[in-house]
């Protein structure tokens, strides 16, 4: 299979669009079911609120949040599959672009020293591209993630040491949550990531913080690790948008590395309750669209 | 529990009445205000040719359509998704925006700080929750985009909306040093040892 750069431009443009408009299933389910178990009075205010604004989003056709992120794409190339890698970066980029100006949506993007921003959402290494390789044969998945940065800004990596444990990583899971308060924009994904290089570990906890409600870690160890601390995530009080209540996370994700002797490193990343994405599947006969 | 509606400008007195869990619904103005703006007004020495005396801020960098200026879009810019962001980036800009520019109602998420609390008691100020991340729904209460000062910032300007029902919000920081945040805080605090202990970490 060829995979085709103007179908991935158009895409691309396509999926920032659609991630920032429609909320994935997982997450509408997510917030329903906190808002039945939700005990305090003024927390449940909160998240009927916030399916409303759901609900208003796709009435209006309107965006669920006036920010647009960082745009970050995560793409996956089957093993059957021509491309111009080159090529693929520049179509990205285009569409992210095109979907800024034609819509036209809030260029969130700007140079980190003098804060210039240039209206495309795009700049030097933005919007973040993370290519990977899977063993479908003929298939390419494209996955957009808008990144709010209420929830990014309270980003934390601890080097902890071999001596800490993993009741030292739990700490600082429970520390960070409660540092974080209602800045992030609860209920949170709360993405954790353990063990690897500093880089990776701070890279898991943002694709733990992205993946979908109702996954688990592939690792036997990562699954136990996120059941407990979902549960204890909850019993903190700090409830949605940091006003108290039952639901401060919809669920602690974790995802792991193999790491030196040394070496004990924990990250933490949150994503809002906002939680957008939206996927692209490029196969030989079109394109379909999904969470 | 009292709801207010509350036009703008409004009176020190209005602000003295409310209290912490009362919701207030605004009318008339709104000014949009973010990081930049307030860099550039408080670091930068810019004045702005708006008057905020009385008037309600709220934390905000908003989707717009540039658009030719007509009666419907008199700064020539159609509103298309306009939210609020995490107020406490901004926290050092309470008192000064309160003691120089007047302003009584700050509207954010996520809260403010002991430094802005103190403002509103000395100054007379409250800081209003809207529920963050619900721009669809506040896009709504937005009549129109009446004027704009400091666009070189863009989407950083200082905005002027016309609002209308702007609300339900929660009044989250009050006057009188009530703040819904120090007492979830103080409240999570208490029961941080014991998910601590559930997790097997005694210190």
């Amino acid at each position: 299979m060829q995979l085709q750069m103007n179908l991935v431009e158009e895409a691309c443009k396509e999926l920032y669009i659609r991630a920032l408009k429609i909320l994935p299933d997982d997450i509408k389910a997510g917030i329903d079911r906190l808002d039945k178990a939700e005990t305090d009075s003024r927390a449940q205010v909160v998240l009927k609120t916030m399916i409303t604004n759901i609900s208003v989003a796709e009435r209006e056709d309107n965006l669920l949040c006036q920010d647009t992120g960082l745009p970050i794409y995560n793409v996956k190339i089957g093993s059957n599959v021509q491309f111009d890698g080159m090529a693929l970066k520049a179509a990205i980029r285009k569409g992210c672009e095109r979907a800024t100006q034609e819509y036209p949506l809030r260029s969130s993007v700007v140079h980190p020293i003098t804060r210039k921003n240039n209206h495309t959402s795009c700049g030097i290494d933005m919007p973040a591209i993370h290519i990977d390789f899977f063993d479908q044969p003929d298939l390419v998945e494209i996955e957009m993630v808008p990144k709010g940065s209420g929830s990014e800004n309270n980003s934390f990596l601890k080097m902890a040491i071999p001596a800490d444990g993993i009741n030292g990583v739990k700490a600082f899971v429970i520390d960070s949550v409660v540092s974080a308060g209602g800045k992030t924009c609860p209920p949170t994904i709360v993405g954790v990531g353990v063990g690897g290089t500093s880089d990776q570990c701070v890279a898991m906890a943002k694709r733990a913080a992205t993946r979908p409600l109702g996954s688990s870690c592939s690792d036997i160890e990562g699954a136990k690790l996120e059941k407990e601390l979902s549960i204890a995530v909850n019993q903190l009080g700090i409830g949605p948008q940091g006003l108290g209540g039952d639901g401060t996370a919809f669920a602690v994700h974790v995802e792991l590395a193999h790491t030196h002797i040394t070496l004990n490193p924990v990250a933490v990343n949150m994503q809002c309750h906002s939680a957008r994405r939206a996927r692209a599947t490029f196969t030989s006969t079109g394109v379909v669209y999904g969470f | 529990m009292a709801h207010y509606n509350l036009t703008t400008p409004v009176s020190a007195e209005d602000i003295r009445k409310l209290r912490i869990n009362d919701t207030v619904t605004l009318q008339s103005t709104l000014f949009g205000i973010r990081d930049a703006t307030q860099i550039h007004m408080f670091d930068h020495d810019r004045k702005t040719r708006f008057d905020l005396n009385g008037h309600a801020v709220i934390h905000t960098a908003p989707n717009v359509r540039k658009v030719p200026v007509s009666k419907e879009f008199p700064a020539g810019y159609e509103p298309i998704c306009i939210g609020t962001t995490t107020s406490d980036r901004m926290e050092r800009f309470t008192r000064p925006l309160m003691a120089q520019n007047g302003v009584r109602m700050i509207v954010g998420k996520g809260g403010m700080r002991e430094g802005s609390a103190q403002a509103f008691k000395e100054l007379g100020g409250v800081y209003l929750a809207i529920i963050g991340g619900t721009a669809a729904l506040e896009t709504t209460w937005i009549e129109q985009i009446e004027d704009v000062d400091m666009d070189d910032l863009n989407p950083e300007s200082l905005w002027r909306f016309k609002i209308k029902d702007f609300g339900p919000l929660l009044v989250a920081m009050d006057s009188h040093g009530g703040s819904i945040y120090q007492e979830v805080k103080s409240n999570v605090a208490s029961k941080k040892e014991a998910v601590l202990k559930s997790l097997g970490i005694t210190s």
